[in-house]
């Protein structure tokens, strides 16, 4: 088998295509690569036999000239999407050996285009953090450390098993989700690509609830033609979930390559804050002239209540995950502590079962529900995000897209940040502003920094226009010619 | 607004999780710190605006009032703790 660490999904799919290989051996050579990578903790769970049966079934639809567009790529899932018959776990002991007896609907529509499942992908718990510390089975280590460390690094939360994977060449591409910066910055921390799209353009039904009016699923993959390919696959409308929009699905690898002359690009002045790095600052000025000299216009915006987007995201995002979670009883499903009476049941099932973070925010998102509390912080978060989603409109009144960095900083130390809640929740000041607006979002590599570890750019589109940050994405990918790897040390 | 060891133990039983009581001091610093950086959003004027409910401006579809899948207990009951004659064991509730 070929070399995979150098293996794009598209040139996979041309591999297969031609049988130079068979989705048997694709899928081998990463089962081997995954086993040879458990110290970096990036899946919870390897599916070896499903994945050779699936890769099989895959090899026989294309010697028979079918298949659809994933046939025989393996992928890794986040353990957040229910997957059939295959224990998912939200990263949290509370779901114990919680086997869902149906399909999530984008791993569906993966497999529908013949897409191979190599394992469950670590998280932090139900995608609470920043850094997959939070996770039940451990963080995951960030293949990338700085130059002459052997220091672990964390690969970016929540998704960073699929930041992790794809960086890793341990999959050709990997389902993520996106609730304040989930997919993008382990993608900026990993020197991969992640998607965020508009919300409403995947369907949220089997996907295990964290805050539900910002949750999005999307691709972490490792250009943004494979980035287009995987979310043209897991895109489209779906009864099963009410927000899911009942729109065409662009053909969105159309996109990757499309000319980007005189496309309007603003820059908002609100996004250099304090204390950022001055390596970020330069990349973001680099990533403006790579635009410019694609031929774009570059048009300074102002977005004056960003700083206002993550107290609001942590008064709503905890308020919708204290009603989520309340699922979590240890009646159904799950975990199941004993005590003498329901109530004590309850209590204690929770208290054992839910993680420090996760607990955190239920008591957050309980207090600012309850009484005497709900209009002084609930409603008053609903007000502001109403205001941040009016400065994006304003903007893109005058521009097409926004750039900004994807992340305040480039991957710090595992263990560097967790004692201080508030810290934490400081890598996602970029991202977080897209998730309250329902804006479409993309991370891009776009170089690394002097210790050698990568460094991401931020698109920002207009809603239901990913096409656009496709175009962009790929001139950005271009011009910046990112072809580093981590050097493997495991 | 600042949170003490009994609101936190409030908060805690409304929310259905056991918190030791030798821990709800740090708890309600912990708390107070997050809520203390949210009180910036006092700064914002919102004065007439609308509260923002939904990512996407729609109507919420709505659907034929009718039974699209069911019967089936064995797959509702497949990952229940403890269940008995197609039915969910719970603790007593009522005494």
């Amino acid at each position: 088998m070929a070399d995979i660490e150098h293996l794009t999904l598209k040139a996979a799919t041309e591999g297969l295509k031609h049988k130079q290989f068979s989705s048997a051996e694709l899928t081998g050579a990463h089962l081997e690569a995954i086993q040879a990578a458990r110290p970096l903790n990036a899946f919870v769970l390897e599916t070896p036999d499903k994945a050779m049966a699936m890769a099989k079934a895959a090899d026989a639809r294309l010697a028979r000239g079918e298949g659809g567009a994933l046939e025989g790529v393996p992928l890794g899932i986040k353990d957040l999407f229910c997957t059939e018959g295959v224990r998912t776990t939200a990263g949290s002991k509370i779901l114990g050996d919680f086997r869902p007896t149906y399909e999530s609907t984008v791993t569906a529509n993966l497999f529908r285009d013949g897409a191979v499942m190599l394992g469950k992908l670590n998280l932090d718990e139900f995608a609470m953090g920043s850094s997959n510390e939070t996770s039940a089975f451990g963080p995951v280590v960030n293949p990338w450390r700085t130059r002459g460390s052997n220091a672990a690094l964390t690969p970016g939360g929540s998704s960073g098993g699929s930041s992790t994977a794809v960086a890793a060449s341990l999959c050709l591409g990997a389902t993520a989700t996106d609730t304040g910066g989930s997919i993008r910055q382990p993608a900026a921390f990993t020197g991969t690509v992640g998607i965020k799209p508009t919300y409403g353009r995947c369907s949220r039904w089997g996907i295990v609830a964290f805050a539900s009016s910002l949750d999005q699923a999307g691709p972490i993959a490792k250009t943004v033609e494979d980035a287009a390919i995987l979310l043209k696959s897991m895109a489209g409308h779906d009864p099963k979930d009410s927000t899911s929009l009942d729109v065409e699905t662009p053909d969105f690898p159309s996109f990757v390559g499309q000319p980007v002359k005189g496309l309007k690009i603003g820059v908002p002045r609100e996004y250099r804050v304090d204390g950022m790095p001055a390596e970020i600052e330069q990349l973001w000025a680099k990533g403006v002239e790579w635009l410019k000299d694609a031929g774009c216009e570059i048009v300074e915006v102002s977005l004056p209540h960003t700083r206002y987007a993550l107290p609001a995201y942590y008064i709503i995002a905890p308020a919708e995950a204290s009603s989520n979670l309340a699922r979590y009883d240890g009646m159904r499903y799950g975990l199941r502590v004993d005590a003498d009476t329901l109530e004590e049941v309850y209590e204690a099932t929770r208290a054992e079962g839910f993680g420090a973070e996760v607990k955190r925010r239920v008591l957050i998102g309980t207090y600012v529900l309850s009484a005497g509390y709900y209009d002084a912080y609930y409603l008053k978060a609903l007000k502001v995000r109403r205001r941040i989603a009016d400065d994006f409109t304003q903007a893109f009144e005058k521009v097409d897209a926004l750039l900004t960095p994807t992340a305040p900083s480039a991957a710090f130390g595992l263990g560097d940040r967790t004692s201080d809640p508030v810290a934490m929740y400081l890598n996602d000041i970029f991202t977080v502003t897209v998730n309250l607006a329902g804006l479409p979002g993309m991370s891009v590599p776009a170089g690394l920094d002097a210790q050698g570890l990568p460094l991401g750019l931020q698109l920002i589109g207009r809603p239901l226009d990913e096409g656009t940050l496709f175009s962009l994405g790929r001139a950005l990918e271009l011009a910046a010619d990112f072809t580093a790897k981590p050097e493997r040390w495991w | 607004m600042a949170i003490d060891a009994a609101t936190v133990k409030k908060v805690a039983r409304l929310a259905h999780i056991r918190e030791p009581e030798d821990k709800l001091d740090a708890l309600a610093e912990e708390l107070n710190g997050i809520l203390a950086w949210i009180e910036q959003l006092n700064a914002v004027d919102t004065e007439g605006v609308e509260p923002m409910t939904s990512a996407v401006a729609t109507v919420l579809p709505m659907r034929r009032d009718e039974v699209s899948e069911g019967g089936d207990p064995a797959r509702v009951l497949a990952n229940a703790p403890k269940s008995d004659r197609g039915f969910f064991v719970v603790p007593k509730v009522v005494e």
